[in-house]
């Protein structure tokens, strides 16, 4: 209870961090903008047209989560380093691993916050219970992406931590894809030490095309063991990430 | 204007006007802009549904239904003034392939293929997209019957090829297993048959389909019997060409 308090502490002043920041005001853009290029979309559809309302608005409103969250905790973190308010906050009587975890489970709040918002819209033209789910993952990936920011931007500047955080999320969403084509038949001639390469580099990064899946929302056919495995595979990785970013940050000299 | 800003008169005056020049600049630009003349673009050749999938970022429902919206636009957009007929039939039927892998639950590439790109005058190219259905039909009979029940009235009909017709009709006859088939597309068979003057065996299969108890509905039981007793005159008749030739006309599908 003692370890906790400080923790909920300071993730509440990431909370609020987040509300001054005007995140809420960009989340609100991301879900008009979103709703709008749906509607658009619709009207040029010929067909689908509710499949392809609830397809646009899910992965525009997927990719802003990411990027919003993964945006709010490099500059959030730059920010702090740069008033150097992790010194003045590890003066205080609070050890390392309690001022990570409470930065993480606030910057996990917002995502999940940020999750909720987002999942409004899509029940206009999905079934509650496929939102939910949807709801879930994408609380789950923006925690994960969380994690992978807060690791990186505790270890390099601005720049490069977000170009390595939406690197690792891009490379997550897409590595099934690129282990499709590497094995393909032309790539088969001569080409299995490549192969392999790429099977042992996908052990290696989130799984993230399994969760948060449109196809959960537009064709209602999300089982129990697909969510759970999205869910529980985003949770693993999210544990590495943690436990690779406190291994670092207690090992470090401020 | 905040109360934290300086007032107007601290900007200097070369960087208000290069503001303004730079506003008039862009607008004149936009305005006078000479609009393309249309061009006559082809489909360029279909990337494979792998790559499709690649560049979806994890997510193929999108990625299928924006490159859907991508083809319908080598018709519809206003710069383009090849029309979807005159396209290249190859790499039309090349995309609409990829793009059925990369969703195979979606039914938007099979939508257009059947109502749209089926629709042309040049019995090749609507013989390719027919085609195209048949393969996608192989892939799940239960539910995209409705997609070779269209194909094989289009080769009925439009393309008088009843050969074809009757091969896409008895695909659904025997692979549909949906229970929702309406039993004339199941029925389609018989009729081309009929068609194609193979009167015994229309009638043997409409015997056989009547006698499978698989008609429940008491009006359409009487109209298959009807139609049994139709075809067994013509049969009758066809082998005996001495009796007078007074046949109704059946109903067209």
């Amino acid at each position: 209870m003692s370890r906790l308090r400080p923790i909920a502490v300071i993730a509440r002043f990431v909370l609020l961090e987040a509300r001054r920041s005007g995140l809420p005001w960009l989340a609100v853009a991301c879900i008009a903008a979103s709703v709008g290029v749906a509607l658009f979309l619709s009207q040029v559809a010929l067909t689908e047209t509710r499949e392809f309302q609830a397809a646009a608005a899910a992965v525009l409103l997927r990719f802003s989560g990411a990027f919003l969250i993964a945006t709010y905790v490099v500059t959030s973190v730059a920010r702090e380093t740069g008033d150097r308010g992790l010194e003045l906050a590890l003066t205080l009587p609070i050890s390392r691993l309690t001022y990570y975890a409470g930065k993480l489970a606030g910057f996990a709040c917002c995502g999940a916050l940020l999750a909720m918002a987002f999942a409004m819209p899509l029940l206009l033209w999905s079934p509650p219970a496929a939102v939910a789910m949807w709801c879930a993952s994408l609380a789950m990936e923006t925690a994960l992406v969380a994690a992978m920011a807060l690791f990186f931007s505790m270890a390099l500047s601005v720049v490069p931590a977000f170009a390595a955080t939406a690197g690792l999320y891009l490379l997550g969403r897409s590595i099934s894809a690129i282990q499709a084509i590497a094995a393909e038949p032309l790539a088969e001639k001569g080409e299995s030490a490549l192969r392999g390469a790429m099977d042992a580099f996908a052990v290696l990064v989130p799984r993230l095309d399994s969760a948060t899946r449109t196809e959960w929302l537009i064709y209602g056919s999300a089982t129990p063991t697909d969510f759970l495995a999205a869910l529980g595979g985003s949770a693993i990785y999210f544990a590495v990430v943690v436990a690779a970013g406190l291994f670092d940050f207690s090992r470090r000299n401020l | 204007m905040s109360a934290s800003a300086r007032p107007l008169s601290s900007v200097p005056r070369w960087v208000a006007l290069l503001l303004a020049a730079g506003f008039a600049a862009q607008f004149g630009w936009q305005v006078l802009r000479i609009t393309p003349e249309s061009q006559t673009l082809d489909l360029p050749p279909a990337p494979s549904a792998a790559m499709l999938r690649s560049a979806s970022l994890g997510e193929p429902e999108f990625a299928a239904r924006i490159a859907m919206l991508y083809l319908q636009s080598f018709d519809l957009r206003g710069d383009n003034a090849i029309p979807y007929q005159q396209l290249d039939y190859g790499r039309l039927v090349a995309w609409l392939r990829a793009i059925v892998e990369t969703d195979p639950r979606s039914g938007y590439a099979l939508f257009s293929a059947a109502r749209i790109y089926a629709d042309n005058p040049d019995a090749l190219k609507c013989r390719a997209v027919l085609e195209f259905l048949r393969d996608a039909f192989e892939r799940d009979p239960d539910r995209l019957w409705p997609w070779l029940v269209h194909a094989a009235l289009v080769a009925k009909h439009r393309l008088r090829d009843l050969p074809l017709a009757l091969r896409y009709a008895r695909a659904v006859d025997q692979r549909a297993r949906d229970p929702r088939a309406p039993l004339w597309a199941k029925q389609m068979e018989i009729f081309i048959l009929e068609d194609m003057n193979e009167l015994e065996a229309a009638r043997i299969m409409l015997g056989g389909l009547i006698a499978s108890g698989k008609v429940r509905d008491p009006n359409e039981l009487q109209f298959l019997q009807k139609r049994l007793e139709s075809l067994e005159r013509k049969s009758e008749r066809a082998s005996r060409p001495d009796l007078p030739s007074s046949i109704s006309r059946r109903t067209p599908i």
